[in-house]
């Protein structure tokens, strides 16, 4: 059997913000029962059903299918860090393509706490010496795209502005007001070249996606022609893996080059045949670095992509149309799926006004911590 | 903090403690018990160049989780001549006053006052004076 044989019959969303008066699991409900009344499935129409959460805590998953009525079936529940929905949704395509599936649920949930990330990741010495500022990381990522790609502070308010301009019109999204390069530029420098306003936020929702087993039915179904998840090399030192030393060597390919690489290559698709990409863009250096790794430019023009408009919604490859994760914010369990979620609706024509006009074909991307990269092709 | 990151001499210099595994040659920093390059468990501990060139840097200037110093501080990464890239404080706050390939050398700085009153120190990299 071939990859194109999952299809997504469904999907749900619950808005990315803040909600202080909702439980994870009232917002994994919402999404979950949104997605199963647009793919038209009963409670009782899955075999299997796969959660991703970060912070949701033990069984979080078994949560929201508890106050469903819904257990039974399996619950696998998933942390992948940020590619957590992805790895979810990959294991869900895996067993439905491998025939033990007919119909499997996919949903990510997460209620971040406030302020900068932590990490049970980081061994309590490097968080009491100061070595586990998540932000940090990300702006020393930034500081050698910048020596390396020719990626100014200018180019970095740009993803900020062009992302911003895109969650304008996502009701999904947590913020939704276009803003100016030079508001960007003035706002708080958190670590330098970083602003605050060019990293996202962590916040609170749920995504829900319903995969099964085409059945050939008419009217196009949105496919999977791709779900791939990769981890890092060891040596890159600043890989999301975050390592405390690693090689001088700068030809080890990053955890999102090997899962593109390996997508593209199951689904015989190239970078060209993209409409429309979803990617990581937890800062702003992120999103001009996945343009370089996941080959949507060539390595160094990652800069010159961005200031061309080329990424814009009337570019040649529109990327982040929901808005990214810098209007969204990030719920880490919830913001792979949330992208499936936001493919699923461009590759059908339902964006409304955020719509890419025509798109077939659209790739999805997390990178996390651990380091997990994934890489989801969508097809219709 | 942690015991077995540096060592620190009678005349005050120090050396960070890294690991080197006897089967694939590769460095790694700080010292584990199986290589992260082959799995390999004949790692022999082995103190680091003092001094190296500086690859990357930012400052934090919030306290990040679990944090016990001050704000802001220097970050960044410095390359070793035993060809490994280390993750370190910088002495330096002031990413301005910083540049790419400078030099950099180890010392040991004070982090704060632990639960005794007793003070913690740490590695950090800062340009090299001498």
């Amino acid at each position: 059997m071939s990859a194109a044989d999952v299809e997504i019959a469904g999907v749900g969303i619950h808005p990315f913000g803040r909600f202080d008066a909702k439980s994870v699991t009232e917002m994994g409900v919402a999404a979950v029962r949104a997605s199963m009344a647009e793919a038209g499935v009963g409670r009782g129409g899955f075999q299997a059903a796969f959660c991703g959460t970060a912070y949701g805590g033990v069984a979080a998953g078994h949560k929201v299918l508890d106050a469903l009525g819904m257990t039974g079936m399996p619950i696998f529940d998933v942390e992948a860090g940020c590619a957590s929905g992805a790895a979810a949704l990959i294991l869900a395509a895996d067993a439905i393509r491998a025939g033990q599936h007919d119909t499997a649920l996919v949903y990510g949930i997460e209620k971040m706490p406030r302020g900068i990330i932590r990490s049970s990741f980081f061994e309590p010495w490097r968080e009491e010496a100061g070595l586990a500022a998540t932000p940090a990381y990300f702006a020393l990522r930034a500081q050698r795209l910048m020596h390396e790609s020719g990626v100014t502070l200018d180019h970095l308010a740009q993803v900020v502005v062009k992302n911003r301009r895109h969650g304008v019109e996502n009701p999904a999204a947590m913020f939704r007001r276009a803003v100016s390069a030079e508001e960007v530029l003035a706002s708080r420098v958190v670590c330098e070249p970083l602003r605050l306003w060019m990293l996202c936020s962590p916040n609170e929702g749920a995504a829900a996606v319903v995969l099964r087993r085409s059945a050939g039915r008419s009217g196009r179904p949105v496919k999977v022609v791709a779900a791939v998840l990769r981890s890092h090399l060891p040596g890159n030192v600043l890989s999301e893996a975050t390592p405390m030393s690693g090689r001088v060597d700068d030809s080890i390919p990053p955890p999102t080059t090997l899962a593109a690489r390996a997508a593209y290559e199951t689904a015989g698709l190239g970078p060209s045949d993209l409409d429309v990409v979803e990617c990581q863009d937890t800062d702003a250096a992120r999103e001009l670095l996945s343009y370089e790794e996941l080959g949507l430019c060539p390595r160094g023009d990652a800069g010159k992509t961005v200031e061309d408009g080329a990424t814009e919604m009337d570019g040649r490859l529109p990327v982040n149309p929901s808005g990214g994760l810098l209007s969204k914010g990030e719920p880490l369990g919830a913001s792979a799926l949330g992208q499936v979620v936001e493919l699923t609706l461009q590759l059908r024509g339902d964006a409304g006004p955020r719509q890419v006009q025509g798109a077939r074909t659209g790739l999805a991307h997390t990178v996390g911590r651990g380091a997990n990269a994934s890489v989801v092709l969508l097809n219709r | 903090m942690r015991d077995g990151l540096f060592t620190m001499a009678t005349d005050g210099s120090a050396r960070l403690l890294g690991g080197w595994c006897g089967t694939c040659g590769e460095r790694h920093f700080p010292s584990t018990a199986s290589c992260p390059y082959c799995s390999a468990e004949d790692v022999t501990e082995a103190p680091l160049s003092p001094t190296g060139t500086l690859w990357s840097w930012t400052a934090v200037t919030a306290p990040p989780p679990g944090y016990g110093g001050e704000v802001p501080f220097g970050f960044g990464v410095v390359e070793l001549p035993e060809r490994i890239r280390v993750i370190t404080r910088i002495t330096e706050a002031d990413p301005a006053r910083l540049r790419r390939g400078q030099v950099m050398r180890l010392e040991i700085v004070p982090l704060h006052r632990g639960e005794d009153d007793r003070p913690v120190v740490t590695y950090a990299f800062g340009p090299d004076e001498r």
